[in-house]
């Protein structure tokens, strides 16, 4: 180590200071790009990330796909995987709430978050390099996923630039939830906790809903939730849009609109969130 | 000379822990204060407010000048801070680290790349500088911390117990550069359990406990406070220690120690070197055979000791006042 620093070590250094949108877009940018090398340094992230929804892909199309009945057509493997990707697509993409919040939690513990806090840089920064380095991560994710469900018989009937508008819709339902996830991980403070409290309401989050089976046999109590529930709209929109729907859309408002209602979910979701979540930096820790 | 820190009267609770009790601190430019006190004393809840990471209940507080609850963002860009857990990016190399954090401060990639290199050279990461973070040592990875600090040249430097678990060559290293840093005009305030380093590095010492400020002074003021010097003579057979005592009676300012089973008398003594040298020639002159002897000056121990009423804990407890990682126990440090 060096025992004496030059005379240069001391005097200012050129800045340029940025405010404003500037200053935001500029942080974001540094912190995504760092957020962006860790996901290259921890590949296991990213690929036990594919396995979950895999897994899934396979499990519910092949056991469980002969048994379960879409209306319009009969119990069948192949039906049910074109019925099914829709849901398992939204259910990857709100999966990210789990990255942000274990990266966030570990920034905390790991004193990061005071390092950056301490950084004359935009307070929002740190959450949306998060979110935005976690919004790439979802796409390889679901192009992925994608190419392993065209591998086992899905298929996009209505068009490309449909299908396209459908993983927009994904992203940004992606992208509302990774804040949920932000607001989480400076809420708990500890990776492992950040990890379950991330993913434990997703479950019937995403199960009462449309992504897996009909919500008309659903118990009538339950319907209006599962109807209403964000993710629904975002899966039932999708399955329309990869032309995957087997007969009409359920009459009901959420589902007869699924895309405008989709996109005011994770607007809304995600207007919200944020707003929560930077107030929560700007007090972190006080 | 200008005050580049100071605080008045900042007060900080968590639930019923007065984290920092009225705390008011003025740090000249150019000078190190060292605060001293134990775990959960307020030390760390000072920095985090000096800089903008907590606001305080009451009070108020500028850095070079600057407001710290009406500016935050300009004291940021004043200000370097390097902390007890070494706050890098461990999936990033070392010159990652240093890029983004100049990136963050608001320099241009370029200068921020030709920034991050000086200072790895600096700091002897050269080597290590495409490495991650995770492969390097304890010490590496708080060079690389304090180096992180260094990016802008900032004329005001916040260092949270920098060498708290360092080995001692690496503990010497540090104190070093932020030796040089000082004489170079970098204003520092260091937060520190151990009385060696705020001996050492500190001009100014406050002694905080409970929240408050209990003594505030150089080092020599505090050690004054509480006595002066004493003489210690180990003799060689404990025989030779009723003569001894005669011996020093001329010399001694009050009644002399005496430990039978170790030989070891003690006196309080005024004068220095210049009594010690002539208690030496007395010995000699009655023949008196000494194993040891020195002048023994109080040390910051003795001096907190006497303020507290409790010693400093040595060593490093896993509660630190107002740190977030912490929160469960926040504010419950066992001195808080």
């Amino acid at each position: 180590m060096a025992t004496a620093l030059p005379d240069a070590a001391i005097g200012p250094v050129p800045v340029t200071p940025r405010h404003g949108a500037v200053a935001m877009l500029h942080d974001s940018w540094v912190v995504a790009k760092r957020n962006l090398r860790r996901m290259t340094r921890i590949p296991e992230i990213v690929v036990f990330g594919l396995m979950q929804p895999i897994m899934f892909v396979l499990l519910f199309s092949f056991v469980m796909g002969g048994a379960i009945a879409i209306p319009g057509a009969a119990p069948n493997h192949d039906v049910y995987i074109q019925y099914l990707m829709a849901g398992i697509f939204a259910q990857t993409v709100t999966f990210a709430v789990a990255g942000a919040s274990a990266g966030i939690a570990e920034d905390m513990t790991k004193g990061l978050v005071d390092r950056f806090r301490s950084l004359p840089m935009s307070r929002a920064a740190v959450l949306t390099g998060r979110t935005l380095a976690d919004l790439v991560q979802t796409a390889i994710t679901v192009v992925v996923l994608a190419l392993v469900a065209l591998l086992v018989g899905w298929r996009i009937h209505d068009g490309f630039l449909k299908a396209l508008g459908a993983f927009g819709l994904l992203l940004l339902l992606g992208y509302a939830f990774s804040w949920i996830g932000a607001l989480i991980g400076l809420s708990v403070r500890s990776p492992e906790a950040a990890t379950s409290a991330g993913l434990i309401w997703l479950f019937p989050l995403t199960f009462i809903s449309n992504a897996f089976v009909p919500i008309g046999s659903m118990p009538g109590w339950l319907q209006p939730i599962a109807y209403w529930n964000p993710f629904s709209a975002t899966v039932q929109a999708c399955r329309s849009l990869f032309g995957n729907q087997i007969g009409p859309a359920p009459d009901v408002w959420p589902m007869q609109h699924a895309v405008v209602v989709s996109i005011g979910w994770s607007v809304l979701i995600t207007v919200v969130f944020s707003w929560l979540s930077v107030r929560k930096y700007r007090r972190a820790a006080g | 000379m200008a005050s580049a820190i100071e605080a008045e009267n900042l007060v900080k609770t968590f639930g019923p822990v007065r984290a920092l009790d009225g705390v008011s601190l003025d740090v000249p430019e150019a000078t190190v204060l060292g605060l001293l006190g134990p775990n959960g004393a307020g030390k760390t809840t000072a920095v985090r407010v000096l800089t903008t990471l907590l606001q305080p209940d009451s009070g108020r507080a500028a850095v070079a000048g600057v407001d710290v609850l009406k500016n935050p963002n300009q004291v940021r860009s004043l200000i370097g801070l390097s902390g007890q857990y070494a706050a890098v990016d461990e999936y990033l190399t070392g010159r990652e680290n240093l890029q983004m954090v100049g990136e963050l401060y608001q320099m241009s990639a370029r200068d921020a790349k030709k920034r991050a290199l000086e200072l790895l050279e600096w700091f002897g990461l050269s080597d290590a500088m495409d490495r991650t973070a995770k492969t390097y040592s304890g010490g590496m990875r708080r060079r690389l911390d304090l180096a992180a600090a260094l990016v802008v040249r900032p004329p005001v430097m916040f260092l949270d117990e920098p060498t708290t678990g360092l080995d001692p060559r690496n503990r010497l290293a540090l104190w070093e550069v932020i030796e040089t840093l000082v004489e170079q005009g970098t204003t520092l305030l260091l937060t520190t359990q151990y009385l060696e380093e705020a001996d050492r590095l500190a001009h100014d010492i406050a002694v905080v406990d409970h929240g408050k400020v209990i003594a505030r002074g150089t080092a020599d003021h505090l050690k004054a406070q509480i006595g002066g010097e004493r003489i210690e003579v180990v003799v060689h057979r404990s025989d030779l220690v009723p003569e001894a005592v005669a011996a020093l009676a001329p010399y001694a300012k009050g009644d002399p120690a005496v430990e039978k089973n170790t030989r070891r008398i003690t006196v309080p003594v005024s004068g220095g070197a210049k009594v010690l040298a002539a208690v030496i020639r007395e010995l000699d002159a009655r023949s008196i055979e000494i194993d040891d002897i020195g002048l023994r000056r109080p040390t910051l121990d003795d001096v907190f000791l006497s303020l507290t009423g409790h010693a400093t804990e040595d060593g490093k407890g896993a509660d630190e006042d107002g740190k977030p990682a912490k929160k469960g126990r926040r504010g419950h440090g066992k001195d808080a």
